[in-house]
């Protein structure tokens, strides 16, 4: 059945030098040579709106447009939904699609909120010029510090469970070595240590080149754990037990065999070409105190010196879930909210299930403070934090530190034109392919995450001094800071936030 | 050999003084009066290791573990072996539930019966091969998600006309095999799973591991091989090919 390009390529012939460079670069084979024509020529179906030949191109000669043809318009059968029942009319299966929700209709929570700042009577700190914190420790805390009097100095009694320091609240989510290639999972590792902060593997394993790495990453132990062994969890600055993801949440995964090339088949412990599959559930954790079990497992297994930390996607009963994780004994608990990002998931998830990270941070918190627990754990958050400004508000819902996945690879150079799953990433990101590999430059792609990581602390800092306070600590949980526009009662009640004005 | 008595003490106090007798060079270890602490020898990869558990076990036995043998005078509980990589669990008694979750590789014999979901996505890689014998019989989804290796169930405990394991066998199997020495039909397998013929190559795969299993539990080789096995195999290796529609 005939269904019309979403993308219109336009070639300046004019411009053009015949020289096939938009060719090979086009991964997707949209562009070819006409020997007939003597000219490129564009398949218009074929093209994602990567944007790579434009920026290839020597002369500039193309440009890639939305496709103007125009679908009778109708408010309830959207160009979308049309598209999406063509192509299942055709192949009878589940939509799959990369990056994360395009649901617009659900309000982004975080656009609705705005942040406080001083005049007059509480003075602003000017943050370029003062000392500024953002040093954050991800653990548990203890709830008092007893000390014992040694001669005439003083030594600390309590003892300290592990806590991961980070120098910036920002840490990288997990992305998984065969999600994405080797040069950009190193590129991640890299920029976190340089900015002093972690970077989460994912649930592919950990290519040894990556143990150098460790004391900034944290490693994935997944439903199907895929390189999970000793050598792993010993390298690692702490262990995440992965119960869920924002994409799609209660749902897991299949990595096709073709994927399953040989280093990923070394790093993920599987035989090469075989499907990995990610079951839905940890078979051995159907309740709180099976979770407790696996935490403990690991915990004994590494000799309690190192955090373990949970993450489950942000769904209606969140603040009850999070209150037994912690109770469970895990030392933070992250959220990861339905805007979530991925390199592949059924459309229906990442745009019907979940619930939206703000709500979810605001009622985790509200639970955990009201059960006298907050402090018992960490509280992390992601899933579709974009700027500085959705981290400050993170924070100041009650979240300690957040985790950045998607703004990572656009740092690197991605387009979101949401054909991940294809592995066939023209930028090098999210592809095994060794001659789309080559693409990314692991140091530039390091310095680019690196900076985008020390521009949003520069922001945070700025944030700060604005709202008059000198450390990070000051804005946690802060919600008086926070005010809401055009949301409704209910909502604001979540999120503990006051309108704007009040 | 060196004793643990484990009486009153929590799993953190046993595996404490069970990992510092290791640090000391101790390489044989028997642990005495266990009940049910769990999480014993976890992560643990020493291969020339020899622990000895007089008692009961609890859950996550060997979990993570890479080398050691464990023999247990008694039954274990859930998940022993869970995510383990290398080393031996001898069981003198029964194994519950998720026994060998994700193993990789080594070998849990058992000398009775094995509980649900055993050998739950087990998977074999490179020279990692796991291997899951239980004498007696098995629950539900046995090898469920199974990935790799080989779970032998023998029976030798039950009557002829008893069924040996449960039903849901084999869901989502895309690798390894599964005997059973006895009758199986269609409708105690999953989806995924299928029944094929028992061959000669199949009895020479399994004859060593038999052989093993004959030497560890004193029961002689010819009463574990002598008549047919039950061959269970996934549909299809492959079956996550064609589950979604690519968006173009």
């Amino acid at each position: 059945m005939f269904v019309p390009p979403e993308f219109k390529v336009i070639i300046d012939q004019e411009k053009c030098i015949r020289c096939k460079a938009c060719t090979i670069q086009c991964s997707f084979e949209a562009l070819s040579f006409s020997d007939e024509e003597g000219q490129i020529i564009a398949d218009n179906n074929k093209c994602v709106c990567c944007q790579r030949c434009m920026a290839m191109c020597p002369t500039k000669a193309i440009s890639v447009i939305k496709n103007p043809i125009v679908y009778a318009p109708h408010p309830t059968w959207t160009e979308e939904k049309r598209r999406d029942i063509y192509i299942q009319a055709q192949t009878g299966s589940a939509i799959l699609t990369g990056v994360g929700s395009t649901q617009s209709t659900i309000p982004y929570l975080f656009d609705h909120l705005l942040l406080d700042a001083c005049q007059v009577t509480n003075p602003a700190i000017d943050a370029i010029r003062e000392p500024m914190e953002l040093r954050t420790y991800i653990g548990r805390k203890p709830r008092r510090l007893e000390f014992k009097s040694l001669n005439e100095d003083y030594e600390l009694k309590t003892e300290i469970a592990p806590n991961l320091l980070m120098e910036t609240p920002i840490m990288i989510a997990g992305m998984s070595y065969g999600a994405i290639s080797l040069e950009a999972h190193k590129a991640c590792a890299m920029a976190a240590k340089e900015q002093g902060t972690f970077f989460n593997s994912g649930e592919g394993g950990l290519h040894t080149d990556q143990y150098i790495y460790g004391d900034h990453i944290i490693v994935q132990v997944a439903s199907g754990r895929f390189g999970v062994h000793m050598d792993y969890l010993n390298v690692a600055a702490a262990v995440e037990i992965k119960i869920g993801q924002g994409a799609k949440p209660g749902m897991g995964g299949h990595l096709p065999g073709e994927k399953i090339t040989e280093p990923i088949s070394q790093t993920r412990m599987i035989p090469v070409g075989t499907d990995a599959l990610s079951p839905a559930p940890q078979h051995d954790i159907y309740s709180i105190e099976d979770l407790s079990q696996l935490i403990y497992a690991i915990k004994e297994a590494t000799r309690y010196e190192k955090p373990v930390l949970v993450k489950i996607s942000a769904v209606h009963n969140s603040a009850a879930i999070a209150s037994g994780i912690v109770r469970g004994g895990a030392d933070a608990v992250v959220i990861d909210g339905f805007r979530g990002s991925t390199g592949a998931a059924p459309k229906v998830a990442e745009d019907h299930i979940g619930i939206p990270i703000a709500a979810a941070i605001a009622a985790v918190d509200d639970r955990l403070c009201n059960e006298g627990i907050r402090d018992e754990a960490s509280l992390i958050a992601s899933g579709g934090i974009r700027c500085a400004g959705d981290i400050a508000k993170a924070i100041a819902l009650g979240a300690d530190a957040v985790a950045i996945g998607m703004s990572v690879l656009i740092a690197m150079g991605c387009r979101i034109c949401k054909k991940c799953y294809t592995g066939r990433c023209p930028w090098g990101i999210a592809t095994q392919r060794p001659e789309l590999r080559k693409r990314l430059n692991i140091e530039i792609a390091a310095k680019r995450v690196s900076n985008l990581l020390a521009a949003w602390s520069l922001e945070l800092k700025e944030i700060l001094g604005a709202n008059g306070m000198n450390s990070i600590e000051s804005l946690r949980g802060n919600r008086e800071r926070l005010r809401a526009v055009g949301l409704d009662q209910p909502t604001l009640d979540v999120l503990g936030v006051k309108p704007a004005g009040r | 050999m060196k004793t643990i008595d484990a009486k009153d003490l929590s799993y953190k106090q046993l595996n404490e003084k069970l990992f510092n007798s290791i640090d000391d060079g101790e390489r044989q270890i028997r642990l005495t009066n266990v009940k049910g602490q769990r999480y014993i020898a976890a992560g643990c990869t020493l291969k020339d290791l020899e622990i000895e558990i007089e008692g009961t076990p609890g859950n996550d036995l060997g979990a993570f573990m890479n080398g050691p043998t464990i023999t247990v005078k008694g039954n274990v509980q859930d998940a022993t072996g869970n995510t383990m990589n290398y080393g031996r669990i001898i069981i003198q008694g029964d194994s519950r539930d998720v026994t060998g979750h994700s193993m990789r590789g080594g070998m849990i014999l058992i000398k009775g019966n094995i509980g649900y979901r055993v050998g739950l996505h087990m998977k074999a890689f490179g020279n990692n091969f796991p291997i899951i014998v239980a004498g007696g019989k098995a629950g539900d989804f046995l090898g469920e998600y199974m990935a790799g290796g080989i779970l032998i169930v023998l029976g030798l405990l039950n009557d002829d006309d008893e069924r040996l394991i449960g039903d849901w066998t084999g869901t989502g199997m895309h690798a390894g095999v599964i005997y059973v020495k006895g009758n199986v039909t269609e409708d105690q397998l999953g989806y995924g799973a299928k029944l094929i013929d028992f061959t000669e190559e199949d009895r020479e795969q399994i004859t060593p591991i038999l052989r093993e299993y004959s030497k560890n539990f004193g029961i002689k080789l010819s009463q574990l091989n002598k008549e047919k096995f039950t061959k269970i195999v996934p549909v299809s290796y492959r079956p996550y090919g064609k589950l979604y529609a690519l968006k173009i």
